[in-house]
């Protein structure tokens, strides 16, 4: 009995916990401006960032090379925009004013990816430049 | 039951992050400010190292290991208890009630004490497994509380330190997630050699990688309002 308790009240503490921690990581990197680089090679150029683009820009992302310390959470974020896609197909029927939220919820998830990518293309280039001046 | 590459590959990365945890707080200067932390850290790093001492001396399924991972495990969780006592400190810093919390914090670790040696009584004629994942289900569980109340006087407060909150937000989902796995144990042993054998490893990574991407990403004086935190449709 205190072991189904403490399963239960464990899961939705989890929830809670893993909800506001993406978004203090969305929060975070919401606060970082684009490049005008990331923009032009993700095809975001003449437009705001869509919530659709997540899965785009984490292809991209994982074409780079890694820089070590994002990976986890690119992945909990990755989990986040699969709970919000979920939220979003099941209000459509259920509670549509949830709609207009996700939408802006996984808008951030895209940004996040494409700080992600955009930290990452300039770790490639910083290494792509380290290797030739190593040449030379 | 034989350890594969995938569960060497876990432990090793786990070593090495939570060595690179010690190694950016060292980097930023900030080991005063969150001392209990590094402190922790260092002990997982050895009880990790102790662990595969024991995997190569006694094997995997010997008792010698099995008493060892799961009574070092209870030991780093009252450690843990530290940190999370060290972050109420923080959050509290500008109420002055320092001294009520190392009081609170006291009460509460003897309490913890009284309460594990009242289980090891109970359970003195059979110190079995069930009763290792009970008292590990148990402590987990005081943290995932402690943690809560925390994360509860962090919205309530106002508090905007970003690192503060990543770090508090990263341990209550550790914490969660390990009792659960905890609890799923208790109710059902038979999952244990197929499922639940894997989550604790993978959660056990998830505390260090978190705590090292908030120390290297986030500086300290990063500031967000946590209204934006609690998920609510506007």
């Amino acid at each position: 009995m205190a072991a189904a308790l403490i399963c239960v009240i464990s899961v939705v503490v989890f929830l809670q916990f893993f909800v506001s921690y993406c978004r203090s990581v969305l929060t975070v990197s919401r606060k970082v401006e684009l490049s005008d680089r990331v923009r032009e090679v993700s095809g975001i150029a003449n437009r705001n960032i869509g919530a659709d683009d997540f899965a785009r820009l984490v292809q991209l992302v994982r074409l780079c090379p890694q820089q070590g310390d994002d990976a986890t959470e690119i992945r909990a974020v990755g989990t986040y925009y699969g709970l919000l896609r979920m939220v979003k197909y099941l209000s459509a029927f259920l509670i549509p004013a949830l709609g207009p939220w996700t939408e802006r919820e996984c808008e951030s998830c895209s940004h996040f990816a494409a700080v992600a990518l955009d930290r990452r293309i300039s770790y490639s280039r910083d290494l792509f430049t380290q290797q030739v001046a190593d040449r030379t | 039951m034989q350890l594969g590459p995938f569960d060497y590959a876990l432990w090793f990365v786990g070593f090495l992050v939570e060595i690179g945890v010690v190694v950016c707080i060292l980097y930023k200067r900030d080991v005063l400010r969150y001392l209990s932390l590094t402190i922790y850290m260092l002990c997982a790093a050895f009880v990790t190292c102790g662990q595969y001492f024991y995997v190569s001396r006694f094997g995997f399924n010997s008792s010698q290991y099995f008493y060892y991972y799961y009574y070092t495990e209870s030991l780093l969780t009252i450690l843990l208890f530290w940190t999370v006592i060290q972050f109420y400190q923080q959050t509290f810093r500008e109420m002055k009630v320092s001294g009520y919390i190392r009081g609170a914090a006291v009460l509460l670790l003897l309490a913890t004490a009284l309460f594990s040696y009242a289980v090891v009584h109970e359970n003195r004629s059979h110190l079995t497994t069930k009763f290792v994942v009970e008292l590990g289900q148990n402590l987990y569980f005081v943290g995932v509380v402690l943690t809560y109340l925390l994360w509860g006087a962090i919205l309530k407060l106002r508090e905007t330190r970003t690192r503060l909150i990543q770090l508090v937000l990263a341990l209550g989902v550790y914490f969660s997630a390990t009792a659960c796995t905890y609890a799923l144990r208790n109710l059902f042993p038979s999952l244990q050699p197929y499922v639940l054998r894997w989550v604790p490893p993978l959660v056990g990574l998830w505390l260090p990688v978190a705590w090292a991407y908030t120390f290297a990403e986030v500086s300290e004086d990063a500031r967000l309002a946590t209204a934006r935190l609690v998920a609510r449709a506007r």
